[in-house]
């Protein structure tokens, strides 16, 4: 007997579903047996990593909090990578995008109030998708890649952020750390649920996902980005424009992403220092996947991963591992998913060695 | 400026130079046999902690072999991680771009969670195996005071050279990276050369990895190769996947490092720090602009690179 690939008429919509929670509990028992295995308390690391921020409600809000620049990005690259745009600089739009809304706050001074919160906001939009265009211009002009392009420029937007914090925007109070001064007041994002840390960012990024799948599943737009990533040819002869198409798509995530950057500034830390990208933009591309590039589906697997970024700090402290190895979860979700999308678009069939033989034998 | 100050100079610009020449000339391979594996920031950790782990453990009681074990040790910690991208995106034809970035990820945590136990303890430096007198002379420094390390970097330069454009094993490989599909047909096993090609980029990006911890440092500290994966990734780019222009490179990108390093220090430059160190990354982008207008006249970029391998038969 041995193991046969056969192609599926269509791609499989249940595995579709399925692939992504079984990477999730497959994640969780590779993680047991490897961790135990490195002489660490395995099943005492993956309870941390993915049950305790579940279960431990004072965690929600951590969770929440974590998971809206998640599956805001997320969003947005999903549809660059619907269409066969691979942007992986969103980390560097995220982190422009916080800039921006940095910089409207400091520009309005010690005005505040809806209007410049609000202005600060649409700044960031405004900061990712323009940095996220630079490739864009790039690709469609000179057909640069994008992969590397975007990746590039992730890295300047870290010095830029370097630059700034620690020269024209340092917090002249801030005992010379490198560091914007604290945003006043009346220029952060509102609070929804008093004495949590949940921001109005949080409602949006549960939000969004409902007006993306509007847009992917029912809009023109959505229509042009899956033909021009499933048949570039065909969308060439139905009249697609495909530079159209790659702008839109990087534009739209770069937005996405400046929104989240903006969002996180505003919103959660009130301040960026050196230590503000945090990978959230290399990490919405593990959701995206995750979520089988569906909005909804990014809903569901930004908390997943929002998870065990909490969990891995509860983990630094119970079991005493570097909370940087819930990369190592994250890493192995991705993996897997990766890994099981063969079973989307085959199907295995066990198949006896000798089938005339076996024909011989039925007669 | 005296002597003594370009001598310095001269000295950290190398050192800066070792670990992305060596991660980038396994990365050249690799994106020559078509695949494009973003992961070298993960590979390189894994062979910085494996090669400290190792010679760590060994170095007191075999001083002389610890740390040439350790070498090998990362080696092998970059190879095989490697292969675990090798074997999903070659098996299973998974996305090459979301697969690499799973394996920096995944470098990155396992090489935290490896290295835990080993934060704070000291080797002894990977350093020179001249005798003294020339390895730290005034000038002689300049030849014999490196690692054997960059030695090894250097030599690989000619033998990868050579390896790609003499020996039937590098035409093979670059058919397999131009058109996977004809060397396919003719017989040759694209997986096999990409497999090797995959291993052997990890190889050398765990001894570019280790270069940090076995050399620089001589300590293990988490994420301790600070981006130097994606510099080397950017370096092949910049090089327009040629060894000659790799070897130039890696230096100019020293030398912008090491300008960072000297603005940063003495607080004082015509620029801030920060131009210095975006620099590498928008030379990169420029280049890439450059190389691909000139696409038509004949490029460099394999035409393979980054696709799946999907045989029809």
């Amino acid at each position: 007997m041995h193991i046969k690939l056969e192609k599926r008429p269509a791609p499989s919509v249940a595995m579709m579903v399925l692939t992504p929670v079984l990477s999730v509990l497959l994640t969780t028992l590779i993680g047991v047996v490897v961790f135990d295995f490195l002489g660490v308390d395995g099943f005492g690391a993956v309870r941390d990593i993915f049950l305790t921020p579940i279960l431990a409600s004072y965690k929600w809000q951590d969770v929440a909090v974590k998971a809206a620049p998640l599956v805001i990005i997320a969003l947005g690259l999903s549809v660059g990578n619907r269409a066969q745009v691979w942007n992986i600089g969103a980390e560097g739009q995220y982190i422009i995008g916080a800039l921006f809304a940095a910089g409207v706050g400091i520009a309005a001074g010690d005005m505040g109030g809806p209007i410049v919160v609000l202005a600060m906001v649409l700044a960031g939009i405004l900061g990712g998708a323009l940095w996220a265009a630079v490739p864009a211009l790039l690709k469609t002009r000179w057909d640069v890649n994008e992969i590397l392009s975007s990746l590039m420029l992730t890295y300047v937007a870290g010095q830029v952020l370097g630059y700034l914090v620690g020269g024209p925007w340092k917090d002249p109070n801030g005992r010379n750390f490198p560091a914007t001064a604290p945003l006043h007041d009346n220029q952060v994002l509102p609070i929804v649920f008093p004495g949590t840390t949940v921001h109005l960012g949080v409602i949006v990024a549960l939000i969004l996902p409902f007006a993306f799948w509007w847009l992917m599943a029912r809009s023109m737009f959505g229509f042009q980005v899956r033909v021009v990533g499933a048949a570039p040819q065909a969308a060439r002869h139905g009249g697609f424009d495909t530079k159209q198409t790659i702008w839109l798509a990087l534009v739209i995530s770069g937005a996405m992403a400046g929104l989240a950057g903006a969002f996180e500034f505003t919103g959660a830390l009130h301040a960026i220092n050196l230590g503000f990208p945090s990978g959230y933009g290399f990490t919405a591309i593990i959701v995206s996947f995750l979520g089988r590039l569906n909005p909804i589906g990014c809903l569901i697997a930004g908390i997943v991963l929002a998870i065990t970024y909490v969990g891995g700090q509860v983990a630094q402290t119970t079991v005493h591992i570097p909370s940087s190895t819930a990369g190592i979860f994250q890493a192995m979700m991705l993996f897997l998913i990766l890994a099981s999308d063969i079973f989307i678009r085959y199907r295995i069939r066990f198949v006896t060695r000798r089938p005339q033989a076996a024909a011989v034998a039925g007669e | 400026m005296s002597i003594d100050f370009i001598i310095a100079a001269f000295i950290t610009v190398v050192g800066l130079t070792t670990p992305i020449l060596l991660a980038g000339l396994g990365e050249l391979v690799v994106e020559k046999s078509g695949v494009l594996n973003l992961g070298v920031e993960g590979m390189m950790l894994i062979g910085a902690v494996c090669g400290f782990a190792l010679t760590y453990t060994y170095g007191f009681d075999y001083p002389g072999i610890a740390p040439w074990g350790g070498i090998l040790a990362a080696a092998a910690g970059g190879a095989l991680s490697a292969l675990l991208f090798g074997f999903l995106v070659l098996e299973l034809n998974s996305n090459q771009v979301a697969t690499g970035l799973a394996l920096a990820i995944f470098g990155t945590g396992l090489s935290s969670l490896i290295g835990q136990g080993f934060t704070g303890m000291i080797i002894t430096p990977f350093g020179s195996i001249f005798p003294d007198a020339l390895a730290t002379g005034r000038y002689s420094q300049v030849i014999f005071g490196y690692s054997p390390l960059v030695y090894f970097a250097l030599a690989m330069v000619p033998a990868v050279h050579w390896f790609l454009n003499r020996t039937r094993a590098g035409l093979i490989l670059r058919a397999v990276g131009e058109n996977d599909l004809s060397a396919h047909s003719i017989g040759y096993s694209v997986k096999q050369v990409r497999y090797a090609a995959i291993a052997f980029g990890g190889a050398m990006a765990g001894i570019g990895g280790a270069y940090f911890s076995m050399v620089i440092t001589p300590m293990w500290a988490e994420k301790m190769t600070a981006g130097r994966g994606w510099i080397a990734l950017a370096l092949v780019v910049f090089a327009g996947w040629r060894t000659g222009r790799l070897l130039a490179g890696a230096f100019f990108f020293g030398v912008l490092m090491t300008l960072e390093l000297y603005a940063k220090a003495s607080g004082f430059s015509l620029v801030p720090s920060e131009v210095w160190a975006a620099m590498p990354y928008l030379m990169t982008v420029v280049a890439l602009t450059l190389i691909s207008r000139r696409e038509t006249a004949g490029g460099n970029a394999p035409a393979c690179l980054g696709k799946p391998f999907l045989p029809t038969a």
